[in-house]
């Protein structure tokens, strides 16, 4: 395993170095302490930020999918009046919500695990931590230079190996979410701008409609137009014979009734 | 021995079972010699599933040493080849 006795040497002679700056033995030792609580706390603060990212991502797929229902009942209603083209801006919009709303569901699962492993690091430098304080204490506490030093030797090069495991994870998550959060940041603002939210603003902006259309997959549309359309199309013919009849009736019963109370005086 | 598997801790193993993982571990080996990213990946994967099966997790106070250190399970080859060449390992 050669490799791996590799990077075991790189990685831990990169990380005794970062703690390896006192003269004095037990002034090293309290350095590394007070490096270990500082990583603790940024180990801490990693969990809440990732945490706030995952709900922010919540909170969006949350929001379009309120969108995405939105326009699908709007789609239906245009489809019912014969409004063909309304129906098919709304199933387009509609369309580029569906692929934001998987993609947020990838990165909402992956910043869950970035939370779930570093919520475990967290765990792991605690204990360690809590371990090298005792230990610390009693080397002190027993303090003799040769047998010192060993001592301290062991205990830092433990702990320094978990320091830069954990500091390790602590960069890769902030990187993964410093990438979500630009992408949740376009959506946001694509939310606010209201360009997902309504299709009877038909046409409206041309960016936007243009964006929408990239997003958005043309066959999907047209296959989910054409079953929207075969499944409330008799209803829509009943409904329009329906209403026209009523729309037709009604000014001529308003007719004879108007002609009866002109007859009448 | 115990082997640490960056992101996720340290496993006890012993000196049989580390030597049973020597051809995953060729795998893993040849795999980032040849930059084949695919490939690599599994067989990583299948060495990391090596090492939590044969291995039971190490004393979590303890502040022991590991003797040899394996990168995350979603590590890239390219992150493997800057910690083989000693860049960028521990931010700081």
């Amino acid at each position: 395993m050669s490799m791996w006795q590799r990077i075991s040497l790189i990685f831990r002679s990169k990380a005794n170095k970062a703690l390896d700056r006192a003269e004095d033995p037990r002034e090293t030792l309290d350095y590394s302490y007070q490096r270990q609580l500082d990583l603790l706390a940024q180990v801490r603060r990693g969990v809440a930020d990732v945490a706030t990212s995952r709900k922010r991502v919540e909170l969006q797929v949350n929001q379009l999918q309120a969108q995405s229902d939105k326009l699908q009942g709007q789609a239906e209603q245009a489809i019912t009046a014969n409004r063909e083209d309304l129906a098919r801006e709304a199933l387009t919009r509609k369309s580029g919500l569906t692929s934001q709303i998987a993609d947020l569901k990838t990165q909402q699962a992956q910043l869950q695990g970035e939370e779930e492993k570093l919520t475990l690091a967290q765990q792991r430098l605690s204990a360690k931590v809590e371990s090298f304080r005792t230990r610390k204490e009693t080397i002190k506490a027993t303090y003799t230079a040769a047998e010192a030093q060993t001592k301290i030797n062991e205990a830092m090069s433990g702990i320094g190996e978990e320091m830069g495991d954990v500091g390790m994870a602590i960069q890769r998550a902030e990187d993964k979410t410093a990438q979500m959060q630009a992408r949740a940041g376009a959506i946001d603002e694509l939310i606010a701008s209201g360009a997902l939210d309504d299709a009877s603003s038909l046409n409206n902006g041309d960016d936007i409609s243009r964006e929408l259309e990239a997003m958005s997959s043309h066959s999907e549309v047209e296959a989910e137009l054409a079953r929207l359309k075969g499944g409330s199309t008799p209803q829509a013919i009943e409904g329009g014979q329906d209403s026209s009849g009523i729309l037709e009736g009604e000014p001529q019963a308003q007719g004879q009734a108007s002609g009866e109370s002109k007859e009448a005086p | 021995m115990i082997v640490r598997i960056l992101g996720e801790g340290q496993y006890d193993l012993s000196d049989d079972a580390v030597s049973a993982l020597n051809d995953l571990d060729a795998k893993v080996e040849s795999a980032i010699e040849a930059g084949d990213e695919a490939t690599f990946r599994e067989a990583l994967a299948a060495l990391l599933d090596g090492v939590r099966t044969a291995g039971v997790p190490h004393d979590p106070e303890s502040l022991d040493s590991s003797e040899l250190i394996l990168p995350m399970a979603d590590a890239t080859l390219a992150e493997v080849t800057d910690m083989l060449s000693g860049d960028g390992l521990i931010p700081g």
